[in-house]
């Protein structure tokens, strides 16, 4: 026998709970058809005719898919190792020093995060076929470089704000402490600000990594036309046609993602345990 | 209470950091926006050279009816999805709220996994479930095939947009609404209860105005990103449901309209910024609290 | 500023510290006001004072954390101000222990040798003596989230000793902990010290914490030095009335000098309308206001219930220090109790009788007149 619910368990009475069915029927029902129909074995994605994986068979003899899902890998990679840096260091110096136009650098930084899409893609459009046009017809993976420069731009804020929250959480007499010690400046930092960083460092680089995975516009607009990137490819794929081809890559990307945000997870409740005082 | 060390105290600590974000930002974002905007007051001259001119022309043309009322068409769009957002996501941050902390971390996941997962991929997910012959109208066929049934058009539609919309931004809304009341003082609530107001009585008057600031937050983190959408009207729309982002994207990618491009770019530019603005006011308004 | 009892150490100690008219002002605040200090070789000395008198900035001046807006710091003669804090031959225990989280409990007290570059075998070795000399032996593989406060502690005492420092410096060492405890590791701290021989410098707004462990204290108030004495005189002769307020309590009357001689001196004490008699001089102006300050446990209760006479106070002439009142007040608190007496002239004196047998709290009660009376040497002047 369930108990009855508390006074302010609004999580258990049942109007509540019939609205939280439904919004988790709205939010999944779509991704678990898709899941579904990569398996049916039939091209019309409606009806069930049993199941197979021929569709995932077909995805990695889709050579052009295939290339197109590694350089969005490779793009997503560098992309999150630049962007961890940058916006490490990015919080680094926001958070250790007092400078005239701080407010404005903040907010700054702030504004890749919020800008649309669309107004950065033309951004990068513009600026690499007038300012700074790429090299075509560099070796893989510099011919990536234009990308990989855009996805930093807007993921590096991110991590930045999230490097950030973690420091305001440091007890600065742990620094001075190491100091004390013996430490140089940047000693110090290195043995005692990045270990208490290391949880933000993991979130900020797997926020960055599906940031990079996940755009589509801007990458729409800052590719040129012999670099295929996977969301680019998909994009064209669904706009022709609703393939189960479709269906079972997005399935794996889906699967990726998932694991992702528990390995992200499992990691970040480790360290807080780690951390605990 | 120390905001930092002063920077002339380790000039080369300071560089050091503040260097490599701060270059990168300004060749890669600041540069690009400054050239698009610059662009923005230019004219075309020849088949690819541009002439910055200093005309206002192209957001003359911009305020034309035309583009005029796609801009208007997008306000009310992304004001709509927000609306439901905050209606359907409402009641999801407050259950998440006041969840035991097992099933929190569950739900909280549950909200964010979507978030996490490729743009694209939703939206092409409602494409199959949404389209003639998708499994809305399978299922309805199957329901009522004998009564003649015909199936819904509801691909190409602003209905489709509307629910894409919906579909890709509610944990925007969800998220900041449930760091809001999460935030909330579980014995105000009890303090309403007790003094004799029901639980929607005691919603209403107690939680929703302590959570204005994180509702206002939420608004804005919703309306924003639902302005600037692409992929949503691009692939779930018809023609008539083309928004600025569509419009900007066919001055570049095919009408080859750069100056014109430009200026559509920073009127969307404009008003996310004073959208930004508002936020941040709200935020100093919310923090001597 | 030294009084009548102040004991000169037998043999001059050597200066270790050295403070030169330190001023520091963050913005417009002056947190450290013009403060010279010497501290001797051997001394537990103690920074006392209420929250942002400056006692913790000039504790961390001491460690390098904040540079002086003018003056200078000298330790060992040796001119320390411009020295960042991994130069100097200083170490700290923190008030929140700092002790790193993400390092065992071994390879947080090895943390120190490292940067001095010394060979991990000796720094092993080191780190295991100084775990014991916390009594922390075995706990070198736990990790700080596996230790209770006041293990906490230990570690960043034996963090800071492992590196021999000339100077420790201690930031409120005790104040995290719950009473029992703080107690307890009092006596430690004591002991260690006697043991190490390392001069110890101490900040605290506990003036039980200062008194129990310190040889010498300096009272500070909004940046400046009250008073630089041992605890007993800093207690028993303080040199003002806000030193004589923030150490213990102490009733304070208003008073003019009438007779002062070498061996006594008479104060006369309108708003009591009685006269004290004092077993020494005071060498005040008899046309300045003065203070006498009066600790509630020295004075003495005597019954007057049935009409019974003044007593006579020891070393005092007939009818001097004594003054009719009448209880207004009892808290028991078991080892002692306090008195709240309303004098005839409406001043209020508070008054603490040990309880020496299991009955006398029984002596006096709820609005009982009382005789109120102190020895010659019970009262002490001030001037300020």
């Amino acid at each position: 026998m369930r108990e009855k619910p508390g006074l302010l368990d609004y999580a258990r009475r049942w109007p509540l709970q019939l609205w939280m069915w439904l919004v988790g029927l709205f939010l999944y029902a779509p991704l678990a058809v898709l899941v579904l129909m990569s398996f049916n074995d039939s091209r019309r994605t409606t009806q069930w005719r049993g199941f197979t994986l021929d569709w995932y068979r077909k995805v990695f003899e889709d050579a052009e898919l295939v290339q197109a899902l590694m350089n969005s890998l490779t793009i997503a990679a560098l992309s999150t190792a630049l962007s961890v840096v940058l916006g490490t260091l990015a919080a680094l110096a926001l958070w250790r020093f007092r400078f005239p136009g701080k407010p404005l650098v903040d907010g700054a930084f702030s504004l890749p995060i919020v800008v649309p899409e669309i107004c950065m893609g033309v951004a990068m459009l513009i600026f690499f076929a007038r300012v700074m046009p790429w090299p075509p017809g560099l070796p893989w993976p510099l011919s990536l470089g234009a990308i990989v420069i855009a996805h930093v731009a807007f993921s590096f804020p991110f991590v930045a704000v999230v490097v950030r929250a973690r420091l305001g959480s440091f007890d600065r007499s742990q620094e001075e402490a190491a100091r004390d010690l013996g430490a140089s400046q940047w000693q110090a930092m290195w043995d005692v600000v990045i270990p208490h960083l290391r949880p933000a460092l993991l979130a900020g680089a797997l926020l960055a990594f599906t940031l990079s995975l996940d755009d589509f516009v801007i990458t729409f607009f800052t590719a040129g036309p012999d670099t295929l990137t996977f969301p680019v490819k998909v994009y064209s794929m669904v706009r022709f046609s609703v393939t189960p081809k479709v269906n079972a890559i997005s399935t794996l990307l889906l699967l990726f993602t998932i694991i992702l945000t528990f390995i992200a997870l499992r990691l970040q409740a480790r360290a807080e345990t780690e951390q605990k005082h | 209470m120390n905001n930092g060390i002063d920077w002339r105290r380790s000039l080369t600590g300071f560089a050091g950091l503040m260097g490599p974000p701060l270059g990168w930002f300004l060749l890669f974002f600041a540069v690009p926006m400054a050239v698009v905007w610059a662009y923005s007051f230019g004219t075309n001259v020849g088949i690819s050279d541009i002439e910055i001119s200093g005309t206002f022309a192209n957001y003359a043309r911009a305020l034309e009816p035309l583009y005029l009322g796609i801009l208007g068409k997008s306000l009310a769009f992304a004001a709509l999805a927000t609306l439901i957002c905050l209606v359907i996501g409402f009641p999801v941050a407050l259950a998440i709220s006041f969840a035991p902390p097992r099933l929190k971390t569950w739900l909280l996941i549950g909200v964010m996994l979507p978030f996490w997962t490729n743009l694209l991929i939703r939206t092409y997910a409602l494409i199959a479930l949404l389209r003639d012959e998708g499994l809305i109208n399978h299922g309805l066929e199957l329901a009522f095939g004998w009564a003649g049934f015909e199936p819904l058009r509801m691909m190409h539609t602003n209905f489709a947009v509307m629910v894409g919309l919906v579909y890709v931004h509610l944990p925007f809304t969800v998220l900041p609404l449930y760091a809001a009341l999460d935030r909330l003082d579980r014995s105000l609530l009890e303090a309403s209860l007790d003094l004799g107001a029901g639980h929607i009585r005691t919603i209403w008057n107690i939680v929703l105005p302590l959570a204005s600031a994180g509702i206002a937050s939420a608004i804005l983190l919703t309306f924003i990103p639902v302005l600037g959408s692409y992929l949503a009207p691009d692939l779930l729309g018809g023609p008539d449901s083309q928004m600025i982002a569509n419009v900007i994207e066919r001055q570049f990618k095919r009408a080859n309209d750069w100056p014109f491009g430009a200026a559509l770019a920073f009127m969307l530019m404009y008003l996310t910024l004073f959208g930004i603005a508002m936020q941040s006011l709200l935020k100093r308004r919310e923090r001597p609290e | 500023m030294t009084s009548p009892a102040t004991k000169q150490p037998a043999e001059p100690r050597r200066t270790i510290i050295e403070f030169r008219n330190i001023t520091k002002r963050f913005g417009p605040v002056v947190a450290v006001d013009d403060v010279s200090l010497t501290i001797e070789e051997g001394e537990f000395f103690a920074l006392l004072g209420p929250s942002g008198c400056g006692k913790t900035t000039l504790l961390r001046m001491l460690a390098g954390f904040e540079t002086p807006t003018s003056g200078q710091i000298l330790i060992d003669g040796r001119d320390i101000t411009r020295e960042p804090p991994n130069k100097r031959p200083v170490n700290m225990v923190f008030q929140s222990y700092a002790v790193f989280p993400h390092l065992s409990v071994i390879r947080n007290i090895e943390y120190g040798l490292k940067m001095e570059g010394v060979p991990s075998a000796e720094r092993r070795e080191r780190a295991e003596a100084a775990l014991a000399q916390v009594q922390l032996e075995g706990y070198g593989d736990r990790m700080p989230d596996q230790l209770s406060g006041g293990q906490r502690q230990r570690v960043a005492l034996a963090r800071a000793i492992v590196k021999r420092p000339r100077v420790l410096l201690l930031d409120e060492p005790l104040s995290a902990l719950d009473a029992k405890l703080r107690e307890e590791l009092r006596f430690e701290m004591s002991e260690l010290q006697d043991r190490l021989g390392i001069t110890f410098v101490m900040v605290t707004h506990d003036q039980d914490e200062a008194l129990a462990l310190a040889s010498r204290c300096a009272v500070m108030h909004k940046g400046s030095l009250m008073q630089v004495a041992t605890p007993a005189d800093l207690y028993e002769f303080p040199a003002s009335r806000l030193v004589a307020d923030f150490i213990g309590s102490v009733n304070l009357f208003e008073g003019r000098v009438e007779e002062d001689d070498h061996d006594h001196a008479i104060i006369n004490l309108p708003e009591l309308g009685i006269k004290a008699w004092l077993d020494h001089g005071t060498g005040a102006s008899e046309t300045v206001q003065i203070w006498l300050a009066l600790r509630p446990e020295k004075v003495e209760l005597h019954k007057r219930e049935n009409g019974e006479g003044p007593p006579d106070m020891e070393g005092t002439p007939k009818g001097y220090n004594v003054v009719k009142g009448r209880i207004l007040d009892v808290a028991y608190l078991g080892s002692e109790s306090v008195f709240d007496v309303r004098l005839e002239g409406g001043k209020r004196v508070r008054v603490i009788r040990p309880n020496l047998t299991r009955w006398d709290q029984e002596d006096f009660s709820w609005d009982e007149d009382v005789w109120l009376g102190w020895h010659a040497e019970g009262a002490h002047i001030l001037l300020a």
